[in-house]
C-alpha cells in the first residue's frame, strides 16, 4: 500500500481539526464549552504555572529576542510553542487530545526564515514540564532549571536553512499583566492568564546560510493561556513588546473590532515593578502600509501614551517578517524612535489577503 | 482514497483495532534537514525501507498501457485500411456523377473542395459517435480494468472516469487526419481524373487485383520488419513491433492467398453453376477483401488472446493445486496468538506449516522472503521450473534459496547462481518456481536460518494438513477456542475459488475486447456487401436470366459470404497460434516476468469458426434478402440500361 500520498491528507486533517470550525483568528473566538476559563480570583503559582494547563483550550510559550550580531547588524529570533486542546483533558498515548505546534523564526534586515512543527501530545514528541522547566517539540527546545522566575533558559530551534542556539539569563522578576496575570481582552469580558519574563539578556550563535553568527541582545518571554481569548467580533490583534534604552519596558496590544478596538498596556519600570494601564489610554496609529503576502500590513506605527510621556515611532526591521505558517501572521523585530528609543517585537494577526 | 482503505485518526484506529501503542510503520519524509542523526543510530532496531522505483505502480502499469496503446493503434490502422477501401470504392462508383457535374461546369477545384468537406463532415460525425461509444465502453470496463491492474500489478486505481478535453480533441484530430490519409489517394485520382474518362467499377477491381501482388509484397516486408525488430531489440516495444508486423503483414497478404485458394477451387469443380460460383467469388474478392482482412485480424486476435488466457488459466489452476497444498489456512491476530494456535493445533493435525515472511530488497527489487520447515508438502508439490538435485535437502540445511520466476527474470538470476538476500547472507539459488499473479518477487529459505537473521519475522499464518473429513470439526473448535474472525480461517477450496474468481475477473476485459473486434469485423462485411450491392445486380441479372431463381441466387449469396469467412477463419488459425506464442513467450515475459507453456484448445477454435460463419451469414442476410425480394422488373431493367 503506497502510504506517501496519505501524508498531506493527515497534515491537512490535523490543521483542519484545529481550524475547521474556528472563528476569529486561528479559531481563538471559538466557543470554549467544557473548557476551563480564566478567573480573576485565582492567583498564579510558580513554578507550577510555567507548565501546561490542559483544561484550557489554548496556551503558548513565546520568546522573542532582539539581537545584534558580531557583524553589527540587527537580528530577531522567535521561539514559540502552541498547545491546542481538542478536549479539556489529558490522556495517555495517542488518546491525548492535545496538539502542539512550534514556530521558529530568524529575521535579519533583508531575510526572514520561518519553520513550523506539528506534533501530537501524549507520545513525548512535544510537551512542557514545569520542574525542571522544559518545553520542546521534536528537536527544538526551550529549557531551564525551573525556578519560579525562569531566570535561566537555553533555547534552540532549526529550520531547513537556519538554526539558532541561545542562552537567556534574567535577574528581573516575572511581570503579571492585567490584574495579577488576569488579562482582559474585550469589553465582553474575554480574558486570559498572561505573564511575562521580559528581562533576559541573551548570548549565543545563529546559524545562517553564510555561516555561524555570534550574537548578543535581549529577550522577552510571554506565557498566556485561555479557552476563548477573543470575542466573536475581534478579528485580530497588534501586539508590541518594547524595551527602551532608558531601561523601562512596555507591553501594549490592540484587539481590533469593527465596533471599536480594545487596548491594554503594561508599563514596566527598569526595576521590574509593573503597572497596568486600562483600555483606551494608548493611541496606536499605522503610518505606513507594506505589501506582504498580498495583504496590507502596517509596518510603521506611531504610539502615543500621554500618561507616560510616550510619543514614539515603531518601525519594522524587515517589512517582510511574514510567518507563512498554518495560521499566517506577521512577527518581527522593530526599532523605536521619538520620545523614547529602543528595540522590541511586533506581532500582527488577522490581516486578510486583498481580494 | 484508494478503494478498500479507511483513513482515521490514529487514536481512533488503535481503539477500533484494539492495538494500543502499536505502530506498524513510520513514514519518513524524503526531505530532511541536513545534520540530523541517521535513524539507524537513533533507533538501531528500526529498519528504513526505501521504496524501490521498480515497485512504483506507474512504471509497472506502463506495460499494461503500452499493451492497450498497441492494440488501439492496430485497430486504428485496420480502420484506416477500411476507410481507404471504402472511400476508393465510393469515388469509383460516383465517377459518372462527377463526370456529369464537371461537364455541367462545376470546376475541378470546387468539386474537390466539396468532396473534402463531405469527408470532413463524415469524419467528425464518426469521431463523435466513436467518442460516445468509447466513453460508454470505458465506463463499462473501468471496474474490470481496475481489477486487472490490481490483480496483475498490485496497483490501486481510483474508480472515477472523467471525459477529458484532450481525449475529445485528440479523437477528433485522429479521425480527421486518419480520414485525410486514407482518402488522399482517392482525392488525388479525382483531381487528376480526365474529364471524359469512363472507367467502370470493373477497372477499379482490376486495379485492385493487380495491387494484390504489391499488397502481399508489402505484407511480407512488414512481417520481416517485425521479426527483424524482435531480433535486433529486446523488450516489450520490440515484442509489439513483432505482433504488429505479423498481424498487419498477414492481413495484407490475405487477398492474394484467398485469390489463389479460390482459383484452385474453381479449377477443381465441374458444372456450370459451381464454376460460375467460384469465379464469381473470386471476382468479388477485391470489393470485400478489406472486410475479410478485418475478420482475419479479429479471428486471429481471438484465437491468440484466447489461447493465451486459457493456457494461463490451465497453468494457473495447476499451479494453485501445487501451491495450495494445506487443507486449511489460519491467520492469528498477533504473534503470541500465533504461537498459541500452533501449539494447540500440533496434536490435532497431521502437520502445521508456518507461513512466515519478511519484506526485503534484493538487487533493487522488493522481495517477500519466506522461511519454511522441511516437509513433503513442499517437496512433493512445489511448482519448480528448474532445480539442482537434492534441492530440498540443501534448502533444509540452509545451503540454498528458491526464488520465484518473476524475481529470477527481473534480476537475471537462475538456478546455480548466487543471490545476496541480506547484507551478510548470500546463498546459491537451488531452484526457480512459478508464482503467477504476484506483482512482487519471492524467495524461500529454511525457516531456521531466516529466524537466526530476522527474529522479528511475524508468526501469524499457518497452513494445516489434516484429513479433510475432520475439517469441519477442527474449524469450529479453532474458532471457539481462539475467537478468530471469519477471515482468519480459510479453507483451501475457498482460497482456490477466490483465486480463480480473481483470475477470471482479470480477463473480462480481454473477452469484451475480443467480442468487440469480432462484431466490428462482421459489421465491416455487412457494409462491404451493401456497398457492392449496386454493382451486384448487373452481374446477377444475366445469371437470373439463364434460369437460376432469385431464391437460388440469394442462397448462393449467403454461401459466398460463408465460404469467404470460412476460408479466412482457416487462414486465421495459424496466425492466431503465432500470436498466442508471441504473447506467451515474449510479451508475458517482458510485461509480467513469467513464461507460460502453450496449450491448444481445438474446441475453442471450432466455436470461433462457427461464430465467424454466423457473423458472415448475418452480414450477408440483408443483401440476400434484398436480392430475394428484388422484383423481376428490376432485374430485367439491367438489360435495358445502357451503361
Amino acid at each position: 500500500m503506497p502510504a506517501k500520498p496519505y501524508l498531506p491528507a493527515i497534515l491537512l486533517w490535523l490543521v483542519s481539526v484545529i481550524g475547521a470550525t474556528a472563528q476569529g483568528f486561528a479559531g481563538l473566538a471559538t466557543n470554549a464549552e467544557g473548557f476551563e476559563g480564566p478567573r480573576p480570583d485565582v492567583a498564579l503559582q510558580f513554578p507550577r504555572d510555567h507548565g501546561p494547563h490542559p483544561g484550557f483550550r489554548i496556551e503558548w510559550w513565546y520568546v522573542t529576542a532582539t539581537l545584534t550580531g558580531a557583524d553589527g547588524r540587527d537580528y530577531g529570533v522567535q521561539w514559540t510553542l502552541f498547545r491546542s486542546a481538542l478536549a479539556p483533558q489529558e490522556a495517555p498515548g495517542w488518546q491525548s487530545p492535545q496538539i502542539w505546534m512550534g514556530h521558529a523564526a530568524l529575521t535579519s534586515p533583508d531575510q526572514h526564515y520561518v519553520a513550523e512543527r506539528l506534533a501530537r501530545g501524549g507520545i513525548g514528541q512535544a510537551g512542557v514540564t514545569a520542574t525542571p522547566f522544559a518545553a520542546w517539540i521534536d528537536d527544538w527546545s526551550l529549557a531551564g532549571v525551573g525556578d519560579a522566575r525562569l531566570s535561566e533558559l537555553s533555547m534552540n530551534a532549526a529550520g531547513s536553512s537556519f538554526a539558532y542556539d541561545l542562552q537567556l539569563k534574567s535577574d528581573g522578576p516575572l511581570v503579571l499583566h492585567g490584574q495579577e496575570g488576569y488579562s482582559v481582552k474585550s469589553e465582553a469580558g474575554q480574558a486570559s492568564y498572561y505573564y511575562s519574563q521580559p528581562h533576559y539578556l541573551v548570548r549565543g550563535t545563529l546559524q545562517l546560510p553564510d555561516g555561524p553568527m555570534p550574537v548578543t541582545g535581549q529577550a522577552w518571554m510571554d506565557r498566556e493561556w485561555s479557552s476563548q481569548p477573543l470575542s466573536k467580533d475581534q478579528t485580530g490583534w497588534d501586539w508590541f513588546s518594547l524595551s527602551f534604552d532608558s531601561g523601562d519596558k512596555m507591553m501594549a496590544f490592540r484587539l481590533r473590532d469593527g465596533a471599536g478596538d480594545f487596548t491594554s498596556v503594561t508599563w514596566i519600570n527598569s526595576d521590574g515593578r509593573s503597572s497596568p494601564i486600562p483600555n483606551g489610554a494608548i493611541a496606536l496609529e499605522p503610518l505606513k502600509i507594506a505589501d506582504v503576502d498580498e495583504r496590507d500590513i502596517p509596518v510603521f506605527w506611531r504610539l502615543v501614551l500621554p500618561d507616560r510621556g510616550i510619543d514614539i515611532a515603531v518601525q519594522a526591521l524587515n517589512n517582510q517578517s511574514w510567518m507563512n505558517t498554518s495560521f499566517p501572521y506577521w512577527e518581527g523585530p522593530v526599532s523605536v524612535s521619538g520620545s523614547h528609543t529602543g528595540r522590541g517585537y511586533l506581532e500582527m494577526t488577522g490581516y486578510p489577503p486583498r481580494r | 482514497m484508494p478503494p478498500g482503505v479507511v483513513l482515521t485518526d490514529i487514536a481512533v484506529a488503535e481503539r477500533l483495532l484494539d492495538q494500543p501503542g502499536k505502530i506498524s510503520y513510520i513514514l519518513v519524509l524524503p526531505d530532511q534537514r541536513p545534520g540530523l542523526q541517521p535513524i539507524s543510530v537513533l533507533e538501531p532496531e528500526l529498519q528504513l525501507q526505501t521504496p524501490e522505483p521498480a515497485a512504483d505502480a506507474a512504471s509497472l502499469t506502463d506495460s499494461f498501457h503500452l499493451n492497450l496503446t498497441a492494440f488501439g493503434l492496430l485497430s486504428f490502422a485496420v480502420g484506416l485500411f477500411v476507410v481507404h477501401g471504402t472511400v476508393g470504392l465510393a469515388f469509383e462508383q460516383r465517377r459518372p456523377m462527377f463526370r456529369t457535374l464537371r461537364a455541367l461546369g462545376v470546376s475541378l477545384r470546387r468539386l474537390t473542395a466539396l468532396v473534402i468537406l463531405e469527408l470532413a463532415m463524415l469524419a467528425v460525425v464518426a469521431a463523435l459517435a466513436g467518442l460516445v461509444l468509447g466513453y460508454l465502453v470505458a465506463a463499462a470496463l473501468m471496474p474490470d480494468v481496475a481489477a486487472t491492474l490490481r490483480g496483475l500489478y498490485g496497483a490501486s486505481v481510483e474508480g472515477g472516469l472523467v471525459l477529458r478535453l484532450d481525449w475529445v480533441l485528440s479523437g477528433l484530430a485522429m479521425a480527421l487526419l486518419g480520414t485525410a490519409a486514407a482518402s488522399a489517394q482517392a482525392l488525388w485520382r479525382l483531381y487528376r481524373m480526365p474529364l471524359l474518362a469512363t472507367p467502370g467499377p470493373r477497372s477499379w477491381a482490376a486495379q485492385s487485383e493487380r495491387g494484390n501482388q504489391h499488397q502481399a509484397f508489402a505484407g511480407m516486408l512488414l512481417m520481416a520488419g517485425g521479426i527483424l525488430a524482435m531480433c535486433l531489440f529486446d523488450g516489450l516495444v520490440a515484442g509489439f513491433w513483432l505482433l504488429g508486423g505479423l498481424m498487419l503483414g498477414s492481413a495484407l497478404m490475405l487477398p492474394l492467398a484467398l485469390s489463389h485458394l479460390l482459383a484452385f477451387a474453381a479449377r477443381r469443380t465441374r458444372g456450370a453453376v459451381s464454376e460460375w460460383f467460384w469465379s464469381d467469388i473470386r471476382a468479388q474478392l477485391p470489393g470485400i477483401s478489406l472486410a475479410l482482412m478485418a475478420l482475419l485480424l479479429a479471428l486471429a486476435t481471438n484465437i491468440g488472446v484466447g489461447t493465451m488466457v486459457s493456457s494461463f488459466r490451465l497453468t494457473f489452476t495447476g499451479w494453485l493445486d501445487q501451491r495450495l497444498v494445506s487443507e486449511l489456512y489460519v491467520t492469528a491476530r498477533d504473534d503470541n496468538q500465533g504461537a498459541d494456535i500452533a501449539a494447540w493445533l500440533g496434536p490435532r493435525t497431521d502437520v502445521v506449516l508456518p507461513i512466515r515472511s519478511v519484506d526485503i530488497v534484493v538487487l533493487g527489487q522488493p522481495v517477500s522472503l519466506y522461511g519454511i520447515l522441511p516437509h513433503s508438502s513442499y517437496s512433493e508439490h512445489f511448482p519448480l521450473l528448474s532445480s539442482v538435485s537434492q534441492v530440498w535437502e540443501q534448502l533444509a540445511a540452509g545451503e540454498a534459496v528458491l526464488i520465484s520466476e518473476q524475481l529470477a527474470r527481473r534480476t537475471g538470476t537462475w538456478t546455480g547462481d548466487t543471490l545476496t538476500l541480506l547484507p551478510d547472507w548470500t546463498l546459491p539459488v537451488g531452484g526457480v518456481y512459478s508464482d503467477y499473479g504476484n506483482p512482487t518477487g519471492q524467495a524461500v529459505v529454511s525457516l531456521e536460518e531466516l529466524l537466526v537473521r530476522r527474529p522479528d519475522t511475524p508468526n501469524r499464518r499457518f497452513g494445516i494438513r489434516i484429513d479433510p473429513s475432520q475439517l469441519d470439526a477442527l474449524t469450529v473448535d479453532l474458532r471457539d477456542t481462539f475467537d478468530l474472525p471469519l477471515t482468519g480461517i480459510i479453507r483451501q477450496t475457498a482460497l482456490k475459488d477466490r483465486s480463480l474468481a480473481t483470475f477470471d475477473k482479470t480477463f473480462v476485459v480481454t473477452g469484451a475486447l475480443n467480442l468487440l473486434t469480432l462484431g466490428v469485423a462482421g459489421f465491416t462485411i455487412l457494409t462491404s456487401l451493401l456497398t457492392l450491392w449496386d454493382m451486384r445486380l448487373p452481374q446477377l441479372a444475366p445469371v437470373w436470366a439463364l434460369g437460376l431463381t432469385r431464391g437460388q441466387l440469394a442462397r448462393l449469396e449467403l454461401l459466398r459470404s460463408v465460404t469467404l469467412a470460412a476460408l479466412t477463419a482457416l487462414l486465421a488459425l495459424p496466425l492466431g497460434l503465432l500470436l498466442a506464442w508471441a504473447l506467451l513467450a515474449i510479451i508475458n515475459v517482458e510485461a509480467f516476468g513469467w513464461r507460460l507453456p502453450m496449450f491448444l484448445f481445438p474446441g475453442d477454435w471450432l466455436l470461433l469458426f462457427l461464430l465467424a460463419l454466423v457473423a458472415a451469414t448475418a452480414a450477408a442476410a440483408l443483401p440476400a434478402r434484398r436480392l430475394y425480394r428484388t422484383p423481376p422488373s428490376e432485374l430485367l431493367k439491367v438489360f435495358a440500361d445502357a451503361r
